[in-house]
């Protein structure tokens, strides 16, 4: 059995339950319960309607746990026990419960926690694994996220853009564990682009496609990282490729420019040249302009003069770089590799082993590293 | 999110602390202080930030590789060794600010006649996996 199928079915299921009068986060609980069901259940016997199997099973859950709680309290049960035949899931549903878990009251992480469970389907201990937490930390982050979203209003309108923000930490935090992070985040964003027609969002669905399908060529066997221009591009997943380009060539087409589809732009840019030294450049260099006019980010401007240095030569990146925030993360990679281009060897050296002090990631500092290293003993 | 290390240092001639050893304070001084870490443990994992954390034997052992066919050399701990790692405790937090927001209090914890310790906490970013999207 595929074991996404059940789990596509989530968002659904739980807007079947809280529009029957359950509360978000009883309607979650009740829904995993049943997820857990079907991924024991379904192999053997598949049901023919596996929507109105997971509503069926979750709004038993969800009765059984509230009489427990009523039973607990010493009350009489006051649910009214409705006949589990109910409307069907409504596309609605499935975005309102996006809005929902990324939600702005919510920290990120909090934002990130509870979009992979409610929205992904996935368990609190792959969430745990995933983020390298204890799986009793996880539980007490996801359920203090429902705590803030509890009296937030399951059809209250929401912004595209802070969930978008979500999926995009996602897929950033890339697969550490056992669970494939940038593969659910572009499981999820393809669902969110079947329920809402927004071109940002394809934006970011390409930008994920571009840059899952040079997956493969990122890493050497050693898990070192393959920087870009290195990568042996015929490991790239042409079928990712076509499918991102095809994607944003339709939301570009749409003439609603956001950072999302300017990011995929480049990715996709990179994508079309056979080698490092055919990337159109210039065209590279035109979409930071445009990205930096959408964000006015930092982050952006420092990549902008990586790419002003293949455009124009390396005294042109500088010359870019010296209107950057030299605290910016990765700042002195970026000078190192403009300074070596442009023949100092000795100050891209000494550059290169000041970036690895300031690397945020393991990887990243061993690389660099090896540059300042391969300099140094020449 | 992004996990910080704690390192709880222990300098009992340095300025890190300024109050006596542990070990010349009432046993209930050193309850209240024990309790106050666990405590802080589980506030954490309420609020789903807690990754884990350890308390150390201050008795160390120094050990080095000898040479192929040999064992390893062992000796210490060193007398000029006044640094000792007395614990340690990983959190993951949203920002760099709340990490610096719980270390202040762990530094809090009371030492003799309750009050705070005020002890120098070491806070170290760990480094973690390389982002997906990176140009």
């Amino acid at each position: 059995m595929d074991e996404a199928l059940p789990r596509s079915l989530v968002p659904g299921v739980i807007g079947v339950l809280v529009r029957r009068g359950a509360d978000f986060a009883a309607a979650e609980d009740a829904v995993q319960e049943a997820l857990v069901e079907a991924v024991r259940s379904w192999p053997a016997s598949p049901p023919r309607d596996p929507t109105g199997w997971l509503v069926t099973v979750a709004w038993r859950k969800f009765l059984d746990a509230t009489r427990a709680e009523a039973t607990r309290r010493r009350r009489e049960e006051t649910v009214a026990d409705e006949p589990p035949s109910g409307p069907v899931p409504e596309a609605d549903d499935t975005l309102q419960l996006y809005f929902l878990c990324a939600h702005p009251s919510l920290t990120p992480a909090s934002a990130v926690a509870l979009t992979l469970r409610a929205v992904g389907g996935l368990t609190t201990r792959q969430i745990a694994a995933a983020y390298l937490v204890p799986e009793a930390t996880m539980a007490q982050r996801i359920s203090r996220a429902k705590r803030t979203v509890s009296d937030v209003r399951f059809d209250e309108p929401g912004d595209v853009a802070t969930v978008l923000r979500v999926l995009y930490l996602v897929f950033n935090e890339g697969y550490s564990g056992d669970v494939d992070l940038a593969a659910e985040a572009i499981r999820l964003t393809r669902q969110l682009a079947a329920a809402v027609d927004h071109p940002e969002v394809a934006g970011l669905l390409a930008l994920m496609l571009l840059h899952h399908a040079r997956r493969a060529a990122r890493t050497a066997p050693d898990g070192s990282l393959v920087p870009l221009a290195e990568q042996d591009r015929s490991r790239w997943d042409t079928a990712l490729i076509s499918e991102g380009v095809q994607v944003l060539q339709a939301a570009l087409a749409r003439d609603r420019l956001g950072e999302y589809q300017a990011q995929a732009a480049i990715a996709a840019l990179h994508a079309d040249a056979r080698s490092a030294a055919e990337t159109d450049w210039v065209q590279v260099v035109e979409w930071y302009d445009e990205l930096l006019r959408l964000t006015g980010s930092p982050v952006v401007q420092l990549n902008r003069a990586v790419a002003v240095g293949e455009a124009d030569g390396p005294r042109a990146g500088l010359a870019a770089l010296a209107s950057v925030d030299a605290s910016v993360p990765r700042f002195a990679a970026v000078q190192a590799y403009l300074h070596e281009k442009d023949g100092d060897r000795t100050t891209a050296a000494r550059l290169y082993a000041e970036a690895a002090t300031r690397a945020g990631n393991a990887a990243e500092r061993d690389h660099l590293t090896r540059q300042a290293a391969r300099l140094n003993s020449r | 999110m992004a996990k910080y290390l704690m390192l709880k240092h222990y300098r009992s001639t340095s300025k890190s602390l300024d109050c006596a050893p542990m070990d010349q304070w009432t046993p209930d001084e050193v309850s209240a202080h024990i309790q106050y870490m666990d405590d802080f443990a589980a506030k954490l994992t309420e609020t789903g930030e807690f990754v884990d954390g350890q308390a150390l034997s201050p008795e160390g052992t120094w050990v080095r590789y000898d040479g192929e066919g040999r064992p390893p050399v062992t000796d210490g701990p060193f007398a000029e060794t006044k640094d000792l790692i007395a614990g340690w405790m990983v959190i993951d937090v949203d920002s760099h600010d709340r990490a610096v927001e719980l270390a202040g209090e762990l530094s809090a914890a009371p030492g003799p006649g309750g009050q705070p310790i005020r002890e120098w906490l070491e806070l170290r970013p760990f480094l973690g996996a390389p982002p997906t999207v990176t140009e």
